[in-house]
């Protein structure tokens, strides 16, 4: 699969189209920023909407000149709304989850990608189907099983699922990048006698590097943004990540929309910084989990 | 099998590493995924209704009243839910896919500032299904969001209700996700458009062929592969639809926008109907199968190539 490493690297290659008229040049300019404006149209609209007044929008509706401009929707976001601590808590979840399911992943993924083994190809598709899972075949034995273990209503019921389910998807990708590192590196390694973990940690893991870069950007923003297994897992406010916590800000401040979408912006700042520091990744990370 | 008895002759020696390596992450993938799958068939078969200690055995009533429930004068929340899902499925494999690949053939040129395209359209994508159903949410909002603030501003005196409106609350949802999910496919068709080899495109040109047939004739065949991933991953993204459903709508007004995901959901966790939910779960399992099932064989293929 050599696109794979192909696909991380290449930003934006040039086709060599012969330079048509420059009229349908310009026609295309303005139909892409005409179309991109209006995309962004719901995003813009909540920007503004964060920075009013209940009292002016519900009044006015929000195709009326703002009558006053305000920034205090965020802080109350912020404090009352509790954002600050929902957001903290996705952290709290979202990295633990990520190393584990990553350094979990990279074990199996070593194990398919390099040795021959009676299950190996059983495994390998068990883990993409897997991926591909309806969640609700999981939700109630999940639930039952999280209560068993006393772990209902504590971050690591919603960490452990989360390391899991990414499991498939994480060594899918993993794998297939593995099986592109040329195999004499490791025969070698292995003739001047290091052992399997040693291959394994100090030959193939820091060439696995750039899949592992895609396919933890992409994995931060999944489990990031995460509703369901906080919904079900999860009962304290104390403890919700964001995804949730903005359900239940929007139960606590019902018409409020300016504070509503105030939250709702703070609450998508994380991904959105790690989407444009790293998107070089982000989007490596989409192609590679495509398949090809 | 014979394994731990000392003398197995003849017996290749198996080779122990893979599976060392593979203990921690199967153990915590059966115990967490396949177990529960698993599980969830079993109580599909039961009358558990979450409390008591006993799971009633009642083979496949469950099933047979969602069955029974279909077809009635009024349909039932299962009814709006299979075909709210199939509503769902058809809108993201023609629209995202057909607008996704348009972008992408735009944009697959040297155009200056093509990079800003391409992020304002695919930053939907990066956020939460939450934060998009709280934006959407206050879009369709009856009085004064975006749409019926415009509406009522150019004199419309009665603007639909979108989200409260049964007819039109499945739909105004459809259009959220369609909004996060045309990024997606976008980017998946600009990394397989640089695979095309621009010398095709050179010779269909010096061969006098238009634009279009370009498109038609040398593009398009040549982007097989990655229309058939977009389309399994835009039905399977359909069938998983739960979030915006339960944010924006909770499936109602009357069960009009439930979908299958968020049906399940509240039979098993706000009615305690934990065989019901399961039965559910897996009528939607099986659906998800048909097409997790098309998926696997295309990854088997590209096995194949190695």
């Amino acid at each position: 699969m050599a696109s794979t490493t192909q696909s991380i690297s290449t930003t934006a290659p040039v086709v060599p189209y012969k330079k048509k008229t420059n009229w349908g040049r310009i026609a295309l300019y303005v139909f892409l920023i005409t179309f991109t404006l209006v995309y962004m149209l719901p995003f813009f609209s909540s920007i503004v909407t964060s920075v009013r007044t209940q009292d002016d929008i519900s009044l006015h509706g929000f195709w009326s000149v703002p009558k006053e401009i305000t920034l205090q929707n965020y802080p109350d976001a912020w404090v009352q709304g509790r954002v600050s601590r929902y957001l903290l808590n996705s952290f709290i979840i979202t990295i633990p989850a990520l190393i584990g399911t990553v350094f979990l992943s990279s074990l199996s993924a070593y194990a398919l990608a390099r040795y021959r083994f009676k299950g190996n190809r059983l495994i390998y598709f068990m883990y993409v189907a897997g991926t591909m899972l309806p969640f609700q075949i999981l939700l109630l034995p999940v639930f039952l099983l999280t209560n068993k273990l006393g772990l209902y209503n504590t971050y690591w019921a919603v960490i452990i699922i989360h390391t899991a389910f990414q499991l498939g998807f994480v060594t899918f990708v993993l794998r297939n990048f593995m099986k592109t590192l040329p195999g004499e590196i490791m025969e070698a390694a292995r003739i001047d006698g290091a052992s399997e973990f040693g291959i394994y940690w100090r030959i193939v893991m820091p060439l696995t590097v750039p899949g592992i870069a895609a396919v933890s950007t992409l994995e931060f923003t999944w489990i990031f943004n995460d509703y369901i297994w906080a919904l079900i897992l999860v009962q304290s406010d104390n403890l919700k990540p964001v995804t949730s916590g903005l359900a239940s800000l929007q139960g606590q401040f019902t018409t409020n929309w300016p504070l509503i979408v105030a939250g709702a912006l703070l609450a998508a700042v994380p991904t959105l910084v790690v989407f444009f520091l790293l998107q070089r990744y982000f989007i490596g990370g989409l192609t590679l989990g495509s398949g090809k | 099998m014979a394994v731990s008895s000392p003398p197995a002759p003849k017996k290749r020696k198996i080779n122990w590493t893979p599976y060392l390596f593979l203990a921690a992450p199967l153990a915590l993938y059966l115990v967490w995924i396949v177990g529960p799958m698993l599980y969830t068939f079993y109580l599909s078969l039961t009358d558990w209704d979450g409390i008591s200690p006993e799971m009633k055995y009642i083979g496949l009533k469950n099933f047979q009243s969602l069955w029974n429930s279909l077809g009635k004068p009024v349909p039932s929340a299962f009814q709006y839910s299979l075909v709210n899902n199939l509503r769902w499925l058809l809108v993201f494999i023609t629209v995202p896919v057909s607008i996704g690949l348009a972008l992408a053939v735009m944009l697959n040129r040297d155009l200056k500032g093509d990079r800003w395209f391409k992020v304002g359209i695919f930053l939907p994508q990066v956020l939460s299904f939450a934060v998009v159903a709280l934006i959407w949410s206050w879009v369709y909002n009856p009085r004064a969001g975006l749409i019926n603030s415009f509406l009522l501003n150019i004199g419309v005196t009665n603007p639909p209700g979108w989200l409260a409106d049964k007819n039109l609350a499945i739909w105004a949802i459809i259009v959220a996700a369609t909004w996060r999910q045309i990024g997606y496919i976008m980017i998946l068709y600009v990394a397989g458009l640089k695979n095309v080899p621009p010398t095709l495109l050179e010779a269909a040109e010096i061969d006098g062929a238009t634009g279009w047939q370009r498109f038609w004739k040398v593009v398009f065949p040549l982007l097989a592969p990655v229309t058939t991933i977009v389309v399994v991953i835009s039905i399977i993204d359909s069938l998983r639809s739960f979030d915006l459903v339960q944010i924006m709508t909770r499936g109602g007004p009357a069960n009009s926008s439930s979908v299958l995901a968020n049906l399940m959901y509240i039979q098993a966790f706000n009615n305690y109907r934990m065989g019901l939910g399961a039965a559910t779960a897996v009528v939607l399992f099986i659906i998800s199968l048909i097409f997790i099932v098309a998926y696997l064989w295309r990854v088997t293929q590209d096995e194949l190539d190695y």
